[in-house]
């Protein structure tokens, strides 16, 4: 499919950031591995800036909560190189109280909102980001909702209790 | 919180501040930007969405695969067959499932019926907001008859619910293939009518060519996707960049615009429209050559065998039982996966624990993405170009808050 395959990829950056790029796998062909929050943006930005890498669309942000791991909060990158039709997912966990993480709106303006909706739902801080607050949800939330503990529903609630069926 | 709800005032400026929805009619969706204005002129302008967030990410944690279709359905619901047939290759892909060539097709066919509509829609609306109503009525009828079509596969009209994993929940039957002919031969005249109102119109043309350019750094800078970033010249579309659903069979063009302005993405949609009735007679050739009657994949594990076996069928009713009550695993894994939706690529991210449902799913969702960029491109602009802009990045609200 790509022009050039993930093992270049992974190569050029092993290169170049060594022993900061843990844990690479390629589930489903996508390339994926981990990195720290210091090295997330200049990973990215090498990404974006070389010369044969060329990975110039930020496809996505998103992030994920692991309870119970020693990192819970974790950020997710999709970014897209155009040029040789190749993608590769990039992960950094956090702590889970007071997770902060630089912001990629230094690379690409579209990272804006998708900080903005990451913090809305995981509450993790983009240092650096332009105008920080919820998007989606209601300003006076105190809870970031996709975060494993936060329940569906209200566990109390007691008007949809079915006796028969155990709910 | 220091969120502001109304623009910014300076005191030695005479601004108006105008609340731009969330339910005005023009906005075709509910969503409000608060526009400061000078005079006619927008000076600068906040956008605020979330009107109809239904948390969609978090209900899907809790529900299994199968059960996640309807939910898609309500992204953007002027095409959601395309974001039904998204989820349904998400799912086929994470469980290695490969489906028949005859159901790639079919699904073809589906998805770029979806895309007519979706485009139809997007495009007459632009000229109800310029000013000509007569094109919307014209094109509205063959939406109607794209809807028979869902109507005749599936049942259902808007909110679609279309395929299973693994394929169809049934087959195609005569008059859904004869009203997708039907269709065919009707949709190019109305369409060719349709440009004859608009291409050249001088009103149209002037309304629309050179507003709201976009030149194609900018726009991949805000990760656009679809015909807005084809109509910038970038010629970025996920059929052929990541052909799914067999997509690599089929011989169709990429229309790409040159300034990225109304008027260019008005076009793009307009071509793509013909591409996709010449997808679907291909479609149509190659299903005809296909064996009759396959409209699955043979993944009894994931696909819910017809009542009547269940009933008289003794693994039929186990594997009913497996599937209904989540009990067959499934890889611990991650995938993404994109279509090109009506918009741009919608894509699913999607974490598997093994478990009956996502542990973690993401919609990519195209709108969300494409409109944050209407604000700061508004400034500047006049009120009613802004309008016309925001119909002709074909915001559906449904997608946008998810």
């Amino acid at each position: 499919m790509g022009k050039i395959s993930n093992q270049t990829v992974l190569d050029k950056l092993n290169q170049q950031f060594g022993d900061k790029i843990s844990l690479a796998a390629e589930p489903y062909g996508l390339l994926t591995f981990e990195t720290t929050k210091e090295d997330i943006i200049p990973i990215l930005s090498f990404l974006k800036q070389d010369e044969e890498l060329k990975f110039n669309f930020l496809t996505d942000i998103t992030g994920i909560h692991y309870p119970e791991t020693a990192l819970p909060i974790g950020v997710i990158y999709h970014v897209h190189s155009f040029v040789n039709n190749v993608r590769v997912r990039i992960k950094v966990f956090l702590e889970e109280i007071n997770p902060v993480i630089p912001t990629a709106t230094v690379l690409w303006e579209g990272a804006n909102w998708m900080e903005r909706e990451t913090y809305d739902f995981f509450g993790i801080t983009f240092e650096g980001h332009p105008g920080l607050y919820r998007i989606l949800n209601v300003d006076d939330m105190t809870v970031f909702p996709m975060r494993k503990e936060y329940p569906l529903e209200d566990p109390n609630r007691v008007d949809k209790k079915d006796f028969f069926f155990g709910r | 919180m220091d969120h502001p709800i109304i623009a910014a005032r300076h005191e030695l400026t005479e601004t108006t501040t105008l609340n731009l929805g969330p339910t005005h009619p023009a906005t075709h969706g509910v969503f409000q930007n608060v526009l400061e204005m000078d005079g006619e002129r927008i000076v600068s302008g906040v956008s605020t969405l979330g009107y109809i967030h239904r948390a969609f990410e978090k209900i899907a944690e809790h529900r299994p695969f199968y059960q996640i279709t309807p939910l898609t359905d309500r992204l953007n619901y002027c095409s959601s067959p395309i974001n039904n047939m998204g989820w349904h290759m998400t799912v086929e892909k994470l469980l290695g499932i490969q489906t028949p060539k005859r159901v790639d097709y079919l699904r073809v066919i589906v998805m770029e019926l979806a895309r007519i509509s979706d485009h139809l829609i997007c495009n007459s609306i632009l000229g109800v907001d310029t000013g000509a109503y007569s094109g919307f009525l014209y094109l509205m009828e063959q939406r109607e008859h794209i809807y028979e079509i869902y109507e005749e596969v599936c049942g259902a009209r808007l909110t679609t619910n279309i395929g299973r994993i693994g394929g169809f929940e049934r087959d195609f039957n005569d008059t859904a293939f004869a009203k997708i002919k039907k269709f065919l031969k009707n949709f190019g005249p109305v369409l060719k009518e349709f440009e004859e109102l608009f291409n050249r119109n001088r009103i149209f043309i002037d309304r629309t060519a050179g507003v709201a350019a976009v030149d194609a750094e900018t726009a991949m800078n805000y990760s656009w996707t679809g015909p807005i970033l084809r109509a910038c010249g970038v010629d970025y579309d996920v059929r052929v960049n990541e052909p799914y659903s067999s997509y690599e069979d089929f011989d169709f063009d990429i229309p790409v615009g040159t300034n990225g302005d109304i008027y260019d993405r008005y076009l793009v949609r307009q071509e793509e429209m013909w591409q996709s009735i010449r997808i679907i007679e291909q479609a149509l050739e190659k299903v005809e050559k296909e064996p009759k009657g396959i409209f699955h994949a043979e993944v009894p594990e994931f696909y819910l065998p017809p009542k009547e076996e269940v009933y008289n069928n003794m693994e039929a009713l186990i594997y009913h039982f497996k599937i209904v009550m989540g009990e067959i695993d499934t890889p611990k894994t991650e995938v993404y996966h994109c279509v090109e939706g009506g918009n741009g690529e919608l894509g699913f991210y999607l974490v598997n624990d093994g478990g009956r449902s996502p542990y973690r799913l993401h919609f990519r969702r195209p709108s969300f993405i494409n409109y944050q960029m209407y604000a700061p491109m508004s400034a500047g602009m006049l009120l009613s170009d802004a309008i016309i802009n925001l119909s002709s990045l074909n915001v559906i609200a449904g997608e946008l808050d998810a």
